[in-house]
């Protein structure tokens, strides 16, 4: 019985070694052949790129949240890029940067950016030694929706520290007085507040808490964290994934949630403090989130890893949202794959693009100026030389 | 009695080709089946291994590995008794139904229903569980309960508005184990002997008295096995749980509110679509808690099963 199972488990080992094995060589496979088509110049329609030469498959892996994004993306490219064809396989952010980092997919999409020992691990999987870059591409508004019936159809505001309140299970009642200053004159019911998270890891949660961390800190005292239940304060109601949390916010009254905007549904959703007044959640008013946000570079000059500056200046920011970006390779071995990545990323960034991932996942569209600058980093995508 | 003679005549029978074909076939079968399960076991070992003593640097969460299982072997035990305590008395009792009050056409028809609610898919259940079952009771009950009853440290707590707690995890699930716990009972009482129950009832006893003098004590191991059985299944239920349940970190006695530790089955469908690295080799070591545990159950069962007073079983 000892020994047939050893036996198994060798079998079992040798087989995942094979899997391996054929998982690593299929980027670099045809690459030599490629070669002397190198330098063609491409001067055309859009950002350099000439969608209809484009052809082959691009492979990409990563962040679930821009899963309703990508479908759009996917739909819009093909129509432009008739020969080529964007698969993205929704398998979680880390999972995709691992991915990515195997050699395993051409790009990754990812809730956060690559970390520094990632990036350094890039430079061995992308050609050349300039590693891989990041690109804001995806900007997912998060919304707070609540179960107020009794104040349905007025505005309810709260400022950052009530909401970390709430999240941190310190603000236990809506007739909280720390509330009723942010609404004066609304008629708050005397009813227990129930906070909704999601059960499961999140970029949402992320996004969600380091708003929390950083416009607040003073209650929010547990950070940007993925896992809520494992790392956070405990307490109110997990639900799973984003429709769990909508449904759960709209099953009890007196409940409030953080959830991807577009799927909140009929739901009412809070107006958020920023600097002195109040925001109510609209794309534009979330797009303008990277404008005010830092890049945090250091690398090179085209990556675009950004910190995001969750409280802006200005009053006409939206700062919950989730930023997702694409990880590509700055120097790809053979100009297939560049010519594939140019051209997906160019779409993806353009105004159509934007307004692809807007209709199919009610995404806010990234402000002309931030395409501008991520049009340049696209632009220097090129073949190891 | 007459089985010697027959395994004789068995043994004696004349052997050929499609005979040899057909034994080898099915002793490959048996191995196959003790392969395939050890396989697992090494498997989630192997696996899980590095989930269990590795590095909690790479793991979400601070927590050890005893630190993070310990809540949700709690919540799975947990929420597999609530079903039992449920779905035996329940169960117990339309199998009695069945087997000896209902008028044959009526139990053909209930036992076929009853049978029925074991080919409902899991999912299905959590779907009826979070749109009816958990409003109704959030609504109707839970306050109910939760205003009256909180001196009992059950009830305790803010109950639910939402009604995604361990309770109606426990009804929903004492739906699914309902059938297989109610189909085992019923065996069992039908095949009380027909002299015992006419015994009992020459003796001058009433219905109810010859049903606790002869039809109970005869099945009373068929019903516990049954239960266990029933119990196996609770324990490793997935979807269902994993849509009605509000999971939380830590040990949650109260059934009434939106902390509940979670179970082990549901917390792998929860974070294994996102989960990478270590964290997959933890979420595959809470399946080997699972496994041995669901083994430590069938073993318990089967033990009670072949202990006591009962011709049914065994």
């Amino acid at each position: 019985m000892k020994r047939s199972s050893q036996r198994v488990v060798a079998l079992l080992a040798a087989a995942s070694f094979a899997l391996a094995a054929c998982g690593s060589d299929t980027d670099t496979a045809d690459a030599p052949a490629e070669e002397p088509a190198a330098e063609e110049p491409a001067a055309e329609d859009d950002g350099g790129v000439d969608y209809a030469s484009v052809s082959g498959t691009l492979i990409g892996a990563g962040a679930s949240s821009q899963k309703a994004g990508m479908l759009g993306w996917q739909v819009g490219f093909q129509s432009v890029a008739p020969n080529a064809t964007v698969e993205y396989d929704p398998i979680g952010s880390g999972g995709g940067r691992k991915q990515f980092l195997g050699g395993g997919s051409d790009f990754a999409g990812s809730d956060a950016a690559l970390k520094d020992e990632e990036w350094e691990a890039s430079k061995e999987v992308c050609a050349g030694d300039l590693g891989a870059i990041n690109l804001p591409h995806y900007i997912s508004p998060i919304a707070i929706p609540y179960n107020l019936p009794s104040i349905a159809g007025e505005t309810l505001n709260l400022s950052a520290e009530v909401i970390a309140g709430i999240f941190a299970n310190t603000i236990t009642n809506w007739t909280d007085p720390a509330i009723a200053a942010d609404n004066p004159g609304l008629d708050l019911p005397d009813l227990a507040i129930n906070p909704v998270h999601r059960a499961d890891e999140s970029g949402t949660t992320e996004n969600f808490t380091d708003y929390m961390g950083q416009a607040a800190p003073d209650v929010w005292t547990y950070g940007a964290i993925e896992a809520w239940d494992a790392d956070g304060p405990g307490g109110g109601e997990g639900g799973p994934q984003t429709a769990g949390v909508v449904a759960a916010v709209a099953a009890g009254e007196g409940s409030i949630g953080y959830a991807d905007a577009s799927q909140i549904g009929d739901l009412p959703a809070a107006a958020v403090g920023v600097a002195g007044s109040f925001v109510e959640f609209s794309p534009e008013a979330a797009g303008r989130i990277v404008d005010s946000s830092e890049r945090t570079g250091g690398r090179n000059e085209y990556d675009f890893k950004i910190e995001v500056n969750r409280t802006p200046d200005s009053a006409d920011t939206y700062p919950i949202a989730l930023v997702s970006y694409h990880i590509v390779c700055l120097e790809y071995e053979d100009q297939d794959t560049v010519d594939l990545v140019k051209a997906f990323m160019t779409f993806v960034g353009s105004d159509v693009g934007q307004a692809a991932s807007a209709a199919s996942a009610g995404s806010a569209p990234i402000s002309p100026e931030v395409q501008a600058e991520i049009a340049k980093s696209i632009a220097a995508i090129s073949v190891a030389s | 009695m007459s089985q010697p003679v027959a395994q004789e005549k068995i043994n004696k029978a004349p052997t050929s080709v499609p005979d040899r074909l057909f034994s080898s076939l099915s002793r490959a079968s048996a191995v196959t089946i003790l392969l395939v399960l050890s396989g697992v076991a090494f498997f989630l070992t192997i696996v899980g291994w590095s989930g269990m003593f590795g590095d909690i640097e790479g793991m979400s969460g601070s927590d050890n590995f005893l630190e993070y299982v310990g809540p949700l072997v709690f919540g799975t035990v947990y929420s597999a008794t609530l079903a039992l305590l449920i779905a035996t008395p329940l169960a117990f009792a339309v199998a009695l139904f069945i087997s000896h009050y209902a008028p044959r056409r009526l139990a053909q028809t209930l036992g076929y229903v009853v049978d029925l609610l074991a080919a409902i898919p899991s999912v299905v259940f959590g779907i009826w569980g979070i749109t009816v079952v958990a409003p109704l009771m959030s609504k109707n009950v839970y306050p109910w309960a939760n205003d009256n009853l909180s001196f009992i440290p059950f009830f305790s707590g803010t109950a639910s508005t939402s009604g995604r707690t361990m309770l109606t995890a426990g009804m929903v699930l004492a739906m699914m184990i309902l059938p297989i716990i109610t189909a085992i009972s019923r065996e069992v009482f039908l095949q009380t002997p027909r002299l015992h129950e006419e015994a009992s009832l020459a003796l001058g006893a009433t219905k109810w008295e010859m049903i606790r003098q002869a039809v109970v004590p005869y099945g009373r191991s068929g019903v516990i096995s049954g239960a266990m059985l029933g119990l196996g299944r609770a324990l490793g239920e997935t979807m269902a749980v994993a849509i009605i349940l509000s999971p939380s970190d830590g040990y949650f006695w109260s059934i009434l509110t939106n902390q509940n530790s979670n179970t082990i089955a549901s917390n792998i469908a929860l974070k294994f679509p996102e989960a990478y690295g270590l964290d997959v080799n933890r979420l595959i070591a809470t399946g080997l808690v699972l496994f041995l545990l669901s083994f430590g159950v069938n073993m318990l069962a089967r033990r009670v099963a072949n202990s006591g007073f009962s011709g049914a079983a065994g």
